[in-house]
């Protein structure tokens, strides 16, 4: 299974990778980071794990890691 | 599904403005270098501007930090005297185009196997946004509130004239460009590790702040504007006649 991790101290809310999410499952968290900046959430429902988000963000907010069941 | 999980490893957190394309440079450069075994062992030969950045941003390897244009020609140096260590500078288009533009020329010229990569974001970006020989024609900056007169230079026809094995433009305004991106930082790193070739790399990156745009439309205007006179694609003579 892949999970998706957001490092929140990162985030300077540029808002680049909720443009580019395909499902629309990024958005601003209406808090803010010990930088000021309002960082984003995920909504791991409908989040299909397709690493856009990733590739895009400036930051590396986005960590995926990979867990596998036996 | 690929892992993701180094990035953040090997890049601290840094003081790039939100939205700025150096981040997703460093990265793209870092992941490239780790699938290359060279990512503890290299130097990187940096500019002034907001690329310094970098130096402290960067784990692994080490770093030179050069005089302002300077650093391809170091980059020369240090490959003559460590031919077997992967070299190579990240600059900006004022470090590489303005005051380094001999040295970005005569690098170019010896065709030593260094990799060298611009960083155009179309001004000085640490020095608040001033004109660069690669500013639009009309783009307005803090010396030129008119607008800038004359065209933007570009520096593709000088490496093709050059003779360079290989150059590119790219940009990391779009989920596209960043994979096309990656695939030319790529091509031109495995030119130094496998043939010992020099290769160049500009990529166009946003200057949110400078530009006085959001992020989304720093982006944008690469996408509408940036790459109408300064097109995207690569040149490898490798493939061509
Ligand atoms: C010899 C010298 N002249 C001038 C400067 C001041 N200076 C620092 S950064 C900079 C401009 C950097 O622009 P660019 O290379 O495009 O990098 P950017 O910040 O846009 O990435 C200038 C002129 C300097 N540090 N050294
Ligand atoms: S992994 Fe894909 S679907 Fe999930 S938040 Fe990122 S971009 Fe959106
Ligand atoms: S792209 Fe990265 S830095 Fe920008 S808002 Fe999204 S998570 Fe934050
Ligand atoms: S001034 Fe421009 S180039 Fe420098 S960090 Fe900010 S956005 Fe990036
Ligand atoms: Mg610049």
């Amino acid at each position: 299974m892949v999970n998706i991790t957001l490092q929140m101290e990162r985030c300077k809310g540029c808002g680049i990778c909720i443009a580019n999410c395909p499902k629309d499952a990024l958005a601003f968290s209406n808090h803010s980071n010990h930088s000021g900046y309002e960082y984003v959430q995920v909504n791991e429902e409908t989040c299909v794990k397709c690493g856009t988000c990733y590739i895009v963000c400036p930051d590396g907010v986005f960590v995926f890691t990979e867990t596998i069941t036996e | 599904m690929a892992k993701y999980t180094k990035y953040p490893e090997l890049l601290s957190p840094n003081g790039w403005c939100p939205g700025c394309g150096y981040g997703i440079i460093a990265r793209l450069i870092y992941e490239v270098m780790e699938e290359k075994g060279v990512s503890q062992n290299h130097i990187y030969v940096g500019g002034v501007g907001c690329n310094a950045n970098l130096y402290g941003a960067l784990e692994g390897g080490n770093k030179v930090e050069c005089h302002h244009g300077r650093a391809p020609v170091c980059a020369n140096g240090i490959k003559a005297l460590m031919p077997d260590t992967f070299v190579f500078t990240i600059q900006g288009d004022g470090d590489c185009y303005a005051i380094g533009m001999g040295e970005t020329i005569i690098a170019a010229h010896n065709r030593f196997p260094i990799t060298v990569f611009a960083v155009n974001n179309a001004n000085y970006g640490m020095t608040g946004g001033q004109t660069a020989p690669t500013t639009l024609t009309g783009q307005v900056t803090t010396t030129s509130p008119k607008g800038k007169e004359g065209k933007p230079f570009d520096i593709i026809p000088q490496m093709r004239a050059l003779g360079v094995d290989y150059c590119a433009r790219g940009t990391t305004a779009s989920l596209a460009e960043i994979r096309k991106l990656k695939k030319y930082i790529t091509k031109a790193i495995d030119l130094q590790l496998q043939e010992r070739k020099y290769a160049f790399v500009e990529i166009l990156s946003p200057c949110p702040t400078n530009w006085h745009k959001s992020p989304l439309e720093a982006n944008e205007y690469i996408m509408n504007n940036v790459i109408k006179y300064l097109p995207l694609g690569e040149y490898d003579t490798s493939k061509e006649e």
